[in-house]
């Protein structure tokens, strides 16, 4: 039987690979799925609270995380796209117009 | 218990029996022309070898995204189709509704000309 | 087989959002089937349902209900708030349609963009539920990534949109995450019942409450652009269209405060002294950064981006006081923000050409005696947004202060009260480069149409009548107070 921790700990050691990942990578496309990533973290911990708490209501936030997930992955994609026209690139070092 | 699991052993077995027998019977019954094209392992269309940099038409980005976006949305009909019965005509109400708003989304897209190859 | 009892569910409670949305598809149909030289009428056609909307919104004023087994509510709260986001978004709708005319990207989605938008602010605002509130914040979000990169030729605006959207995202993994261990911790996502839970001391680990706390906190300062978590802030206000900055700069830092504010007073009263020494930190970090780094400033789109920051601080300050003259304070603030700074915007969109927006400072030479009615207006926004009487800005940062002075937030408010005088010196600034330099430009393709002449008047009006006579909008404000 794995506990509930071993899962808080690995959608937290999850979550932070995310985190690093958008901190560090250059590329938005990697950086979005590191954000992705991100999310299903939070999934996992959602769904394992929920079973250790006998309630459904975590599991109910899964489901909307999971659309709005996708819902910002075309979004994401469609400003990638238009950046792409007109840049030639996707590295966020090239998104350096505005800087104060 | 164990018992519970039959009917999936049973659609493993259908499954890999059509599987394998389809193949099996296709390389015995039909016809064989081999060309240079067709020796090519299959890749939907793409040139299998070549440059791994190679850039992809956008039209196959905009594809997958309108994809995952009517993809995902089986995500709330599959619990409602389980309780279909329990749910009642409310249910129905409720999923009408939810498939009249995705239908608007398409016919959005439809109308946009965004399900076009070209 | 008996069916599932289905909790009560109350429609009454969400019917001006239903009411929004549904104008907002009939939009987004309407637009691909009309040709492109008819699509100014859609801008009408959502005014015209922002106004319904705001009828079927003030029905409700002074009877709370809540529906959805607790999911959503209809309190003054929510109605006062969903008041700044209607007014605030058919403001925007006003200046939309000259501007994308004049830049050649008049799509008709603008228009069920922003509705969405909007209808996720009230979403927002009504949300008892962290799902909910979850829910109108994504939809949201996700419609403003669409509306910041809404000019498709522009490579500023693409770079606004990208950025927008990967640093919202990311931002929505903290919220998320927040959320996941404030359920875990006290098995529930409704603000009533983690409150009970909280008070009751029924929860499964303290230190995973306040690390959700934490986390929350860290996704709404991202939303409502407090320091250090306000790095987008100038990028995407200065590269998203104008009229979007203006929308953006106002419905969603009031919605995200909405969402902040119900669930730390609501949800979390237990730990006030947690939060509020938190918010103090939040509140003298965001106020100082935005206007001392707005000081600088040479382009006015990035100027009123600090500035921005700077009154997200001001707003913190009553937030952090907690008590009834701060948040209706805040109230008060919010609404007069609204009006003050999509006035100012208006104006900056009007001295603005096709493909050159006369952003810098030095545009604005000589302005204020070629267009002497803008040239006033802009000064009367300029003065509500630096806090000067009789204008609205002083009435709100008043109460705000003195919210915190009430609390026993003293240097708080010695803080608020210099970083508010520091702010006048780059608000004047505009005012001096309009007055007291030599025009180099004749500004003869400044063009004012009806609708701009309506969203300047209803601002100047918004702005003056609650700084002369406060009196009706506080006593609203301190009725739609969550104590």
């Amino acid at each position: 039987m794995v506990s509930l921790h071993s899962y808080l700990i690995l959608s937290a050691i999850l979550f932070s690979i995310g985190t690093i990942g958008v901190l560090t990578r250059r590329n938005a496309i990697v950086i979005f799925m590191c954000i992705e990533m991100m999310l299903n973290a939070v999934n996992l911990t959602f769904i394992a609270l929920s079973k250790y708490l006998g309630n459904l209501d975590g599991q109910i936030f899964v489901f909307f995380v999971m659309t709005v997930a996708a819902a910002e992955a075309a979004v994401g994609l469609a400003l990638m796209i238009a950046f792409f026209k007109n840049r030639e690139s996707i590295d966020v070092e090239d998104l350096n117009l505005m800087k104060w | 218990m164990l018992g519970a699991y039959l009917p999936i052993i049973v659609l493993l077995v259908v499954a890999a029996c059509f599987g394998l027998g389809s193949v099996v019977v296709s390389s015995l019954v039909g016809q064989k022309k081999l060309s240079p094209v067709k020796l090519q392992p299959y890749e939907c269309g793409c040139e299998p070898v070549g440059s791994a940099q190679e850039r992809f038409s956008i039209k196959f980005y905009l594809i997958a995204m309108l994809f995952i976006l009517f993809d995902i949305e089986c995500v709330f009909l599959y619990p409602w189709a389980v309780l279909f019965k329990r749910l009642g005509v409310f249910g129905l109400i409720e999923m009408g509704v939810f498939v009249v708003i995705l239908f608007v989304g398409y016919i959005y897209v439809w109308k946009k000309g965004a399900l076009e190859w070209e | 087989m008996e069916t599932i009892a289905i909790p009560a569910i109350n429609m009454s409670v969400i019917a001006p959002e239903m009411i929004l949305s549904v104008v907002a598809m009939a939009l987004l149909l309407i637009n691909v089937f009309v040709k492109n030289e008819q699509k100014g009428y859609l801008g009408y056609l959502s005014i015209a349902g922002i106004l319904v909307t705001l009828y079927s919104l003030t029905i409700g004023w002074g009877a709370p209900q809540d529906g959805f087994s607790g999911s959503v509510v209809q309190d003054n709260f929510a109605i006062f708030f969903k008041g700044i986001f209607l007014v605030s978004a058919a403001m925007s709708i006003l200046i939309t349609d000259q501007y994308l005319q004049r830049e050649g990207c008049n799509q008709g989605e603008v228009y069920p963009l922003m509705l969405f938008a909007t209808v996720g602010m009230m979403l927002m605002a009504s949300g008892t539920d962290l799902m909910t509130i979850f829910l109108g914040l994504e939809v949201l979000s996700v419609s403003l990534y669409v509306l910041a990169g809404f000019n498709r030729g522009s490579i500023r605006s693409n770079e606004a949109g990208l950025k927008y959207f990967l640093l919202g995202a990311f931002s929505t993994g903290f919220l998320l995450y927040g959320m996941a261990l404030t359920y875990g911790a006290t098995g529930t996502t409704k603000v009533v019942k983690i409150a009970a839970a909280a008070q009751s001391g029924m929860v499964s680990s303290n230190l995973m409450l306040v690390a959700g706390m934490l986390l929350m906190a860290t996704g709404f300062a991202f939303k409502v652009a407090a320091a250090p978590f306000h790095m987008w802030t100038p990028d995407v206000y200065e590269g998203a269209p104008t009229p979007i900055t203006a929308f953006m700069s106002v419905g969603p830092k009031a919605a995200g405060f909405a969402a902040f504010l119900r669930v730390l007073l609501v949800a979390l009263p237990v730990f006030k002294a947690e939060w509020s020494s938190l918010l103090w930190v939040l509140a003298v970090l965001t106020m100082t950064v935005g206007n001392i780094t707005a000081l600088y400033q040479q382009n006015i789109k990035r100027m009123l981006a600090y500035s921005s920051i700077a009154h997200a601080g001001y707003i913190l300050v009553g937030f952090t006081a907690g008590n009834a003259v701060g948040t209706s304070g805040i109230l008060f603030y919010m609404l007069s923000y609204a009006f003050m700074n999509i006035g100012a915007f208006a104006v900056i969109i009007l001295v603005g050409k096709k493909g050159e927006e006369n952003n810098n400072l030095a545009d604005y030479a000589g302005f204020g005696y070629k267009h002497p009615a803008l040239g006033v207006a802009m000064c009367v926004f300029l003065f509500s947004l630096a806090g000067i009487p009789p204008a609205a800005g002083f009435v709100g940062k008043f109460y705000l202060f003195s919210g915190a002075i009430q609390a026993g937030y003293i240097w708080l408010a010695i803080i608020g009260v210099l970083n508010s005088a520091a702010s006048v010196y780059y608000y004047l600034r505009v005012m001096i480069y309009m007055y007291f330099k030599e025009p180099t430009e004749d500004f003869n393709w400044v063009r004012l149409s009806p609708a701009f002449i309506i969203c300047l008047i209803i601002a100047i009006a918004g702005v003056m009548i609650p700084g002369v006579v406060p009196g009706t909008i506080l006593e609203l404000a301190q009725k739609a107070i969550l104590m």
